[in-house]
């Protein structure tokens, strides 16, 4: 377990250009105290990219590699193969991805890495959309959001489909170490590095990182928000090793949906009858994880 | 294979296979590759030597071009050394990563397999998949054959990874002709390519006591003057070039004239330029030409970027006449490296008479009567006949 009052006070990621209110630097910040100095960090085209490696003021102190959208998972598997080659063995590699640099550009990197055995972490932080280009849909942005492209009008309630589920892809793979996080629960966050950093092999974490300036809500209610997705349970906490899932957090009783929707500008729109979709969605998705990993 | 005294091999082998003993002989530490006709010998091979304990380094099957330039480029940034081989669509499909790599000045070595591009689909050999990545900032060159394929891979490590230098190289070799084309070669000792390719101490690598971030964002203010780096690296690798095929020379008793090599040239009126396998059938064709007392020449046109422009401005004010064959074309204009000769060849003065020959096309044979038919055609054109500047040579209509 993490103690953060032992927790290092040197700082490997600062100064960062991320928008108030936004969990990014945090999670960035926290996952490199755990992992410490010997610590390589790539990083795709996405808002983690954008707002800690714009020359000449570069945020981190531990030595990093921005890299092409769709190659987090290639890249991460050669540094690997490159370190194991030179019998360099003490070095965490880390790559940190958006949703959509993940979930769809990036799926066929992550999932040739993942399939090989390469030894890396990947954190898929995952606001819902592709941010940093202005709020368009991915595959993990969830029914009912309004985006910049799959806007609500007259004739469309916004998003139409669920959220990819890549925890349940990242088992398919029999991976090694797959979680499920939030950037509201920092300490369920942080044990999780602690403990993938002594697992070999590829290990992945997808993270929830509310977005105060895409989902619209004011920037000190990150954590708030965070919660409540957990607390409705449209998000879960998980863990999958030696080829089972534990459940981390399950409430005891599902806080009422409207209670995250209404607090978003990009759910604004929905009607009862969209909330209604969208809860008995929730309902199914439980009664599957009860079956799954409850029983 | 017969041993020679000096631990060097003689072996038949083909195109493939010689890059393979190549990269074999460069001790890469990581080694990320997708197959893709006509270049899978050369995964083939490299698979082999690992498999039976003959190579060392980390073999990766990236599932995909894409990601087999990633991996390498996530290699050197660990201060490995890379090697890849690619082609035709595969080449394309990672278009995107060689300006990753060039960009972050990462020394990767690269053969590529010239075949045509999809659509129409066609597995055969021409030049426009490598020609089309000419501003990836790629350092390119073109061989002739299977040993000259060989001491590319070596000779390529050693230009890429010259502190004035850092750029990647594109070894390229014509699909079949080049890559299926068995021929006696000669395999260095390994000894020997040791001491001419010394163990790589990347200056652009990571160090964690002095941690830096590579491949950055650079804004409007900035990005101006790393593009201007990257073009002083490539003005700086002609000097390189030549040292390194010098250098070669000395050790290995081969050398290739480093940015072109010029055949029978002296004197010559009418000449044609070439990259690649077709320049072998053109010497057999020059000497068959000089013997009826036909004054040409053949120059070969060994790397395409950086361009010796310098040369063909040269070469304009002594020939009467310059053919420019290209395996490949530039929809709506005429051939690439027709285009870069003829720019050169401005500062000409009044400049010889020129005809841009589009051939070997998909693979389509460039045959000794095609050969002379072109010389031909550039006498006509110096005896004040009227040509066309632009011609497809063996086409069906």
């Amino acid at each position: 377990m993490v103690n953060v009052r032992k927790m290092t006070d040197t700082e490997y990621l600062y100064g960062h250009k991320a928008c108030p209110g936004c969990g990014l630097g945090t999670i960035g910040r926290l996952t490199l105290k755990i992992l410490g100095k010997r610590t390589i960090v790539t990083l795709p085209a996405s808002c983690m990219s954008t707002v800690t490696t714009q020359y000449p003021q570069m945020n981190y102190t531990v030595p990093s590699l921005t890299m092409a959208f769709a190659g987090t998972g290639a890249v991460l598997t050669g540094m690997s193969a490159g370190l194991k080659a030179q019998g360099i063995t003490d070095v965490h590699v880390l790559g940190f991805a958006g949703d959509g640099g993940t979930a769809d550009i990036g799926l066929q990197a992550l999932s040739g890495a993942v399939e090989r055995g390469d030894d890396f972490i990947y954190i898929c932080y995952d606001n819902e959309a592709y941010m940093n280009t202005g709020v368009q849909r991915s595959s993990l942005t969830p029914i009912g959001a309004n985006t910049t492209n799959s806007p609500s009008g007259t004739a469309s309630y916004g998003e139409k489909k669920p959220k990819k589920n890549l925890f349940e892809i990242m088992i398919a793979h029999r991976i090694p170490y797959a979680a499920t996080a939030s950037s509201a629960y920092p300490y369920d966050f942080m044990n999780k590095i602690e403990k993938l950093k002594g697992i070999k092999g590829p290990r992945f974490v997808h993270i929830m990182c509310p977005c105060p300036t895409g989902w619209g809500f004011a920037s000190d209610l990150t954590v708030a928000m965070g919660k409540l997705a957990v607390e409705t349970g449209l998000w879960y906490l998980a863990e999958y090793e030696n080829g089972k899932v534990k459940m981390n957090q399950t409430p005891k009783t599902l806080k009422p949906v409207e209670e995250y929707l209404k607090g978003q500008r990009r759910f604004r729109h929905l009607t009862e009858e969209n909330i209604k979709e969208i809860r008995e969605n929730r309902n199914r998705e439980w009664e599957e994880i009860k079956q799954k990993w409850l029983t | 294979m017969i041993e020679k005294e000096n631990g060097s091999q003689r072996d038949f082998l083909n195109g493939d296979e010689a890059v393979a003993y190549g990269a074999k002989l460069c001790r890469p530490h990581v080694i990320p590759v997708y197959p893709i006709t006509p270049q899978t010998i050369v995964v083939e091979r490299i698979s082999e030597f690992i498999a039976n304990g003959h190579m060392g380094g980390e073999y990766i099957h990236v599932e995909s071009e894409h990601s087999a330039m990633c991996a390498a480029m996530g290699a050197a940034l660990v201060g490995a050394r890379a090697f890849t081989a690619t082609s035709s669509q595969g080449l394309a499909y990672m278009h995107e990563m060689l300006h990753y790599v060039s960009g972050s000045r990462f020394p990767i070595v690269m053969m590529n397999a010239n075949r045509t591009l999809a659509a129409p689909w066609n597995i055969f050999g021409d030049q426009r998949d490598s020609l089309a990545q000419r501003d990836t900032g790629w350092i390119q060159v073109y061989v002739e054959n299977a040993q000259e394929a060989l001491d590319m891979i070596i000779q390529a490590y050693a230009i890429a990874e010259n502190d004035a230098v850092y750029t990647p190289v594109m070894v390229n070799l014509d699909g079949y002709v080049n890559t299926h084309t068995y021929e006696l070669v000669t395999i260095p000792a390994q000894s020997e390519v040791d001491e001419f390719l010394p163990p790589f101490k990347s200056k652009n690598a990571i160090d964690f006591e002095a941690p830096r971030s590579f491949c950055i964002s650079a804004s409007t203010e900035w990005n101006m003057e790393f593009r201007y780096q990257q073009h002083e690296a490539m003005n700086r690798a002609v000097a390189v070039i030549a040292e390194v095929d010098r250098k070669f020379g000395e050790k290995f008793g081969r050398s290739y004239g480093g940015l072109l090599e010029e055949y029978r040239g002296e004197d010559a009126e009418a000449v044609l330029v070439g990259m690649g396998s077709v320049t072998g059938t053109a010497r057999i064709v020059v000497d068959r030409l000089r013997d009826r007392g036909l004054k040409v020449g053949l120059v070969k046109l060994r790397f395409y970027r950086p361009f010796p422009a310098e040369y063909f401005k040269a070469l304009g004010r002594r020939v009467k006449a310059i053919g420019i064959i290209d395996r490949d074309l530039s929809f709506g204009y005429e051939g690439a490296v027709a285009s870069d000769i003829k720019a050169a060849l401005l500062g000409s003065g009044a400049g010889p008479k020129v005809i841009n020959y589009i051939a070997g096309i998909a693979g389509r044979d460039i045959t000794k009567e095609n050969l002379e038919e072109m010389y031909r055609k550039l006498f006509n054109r110096v005896q004040g006949r009227e040509e066309p500047e632009l011609q497809f040579v063996g086409m069906r209509w």
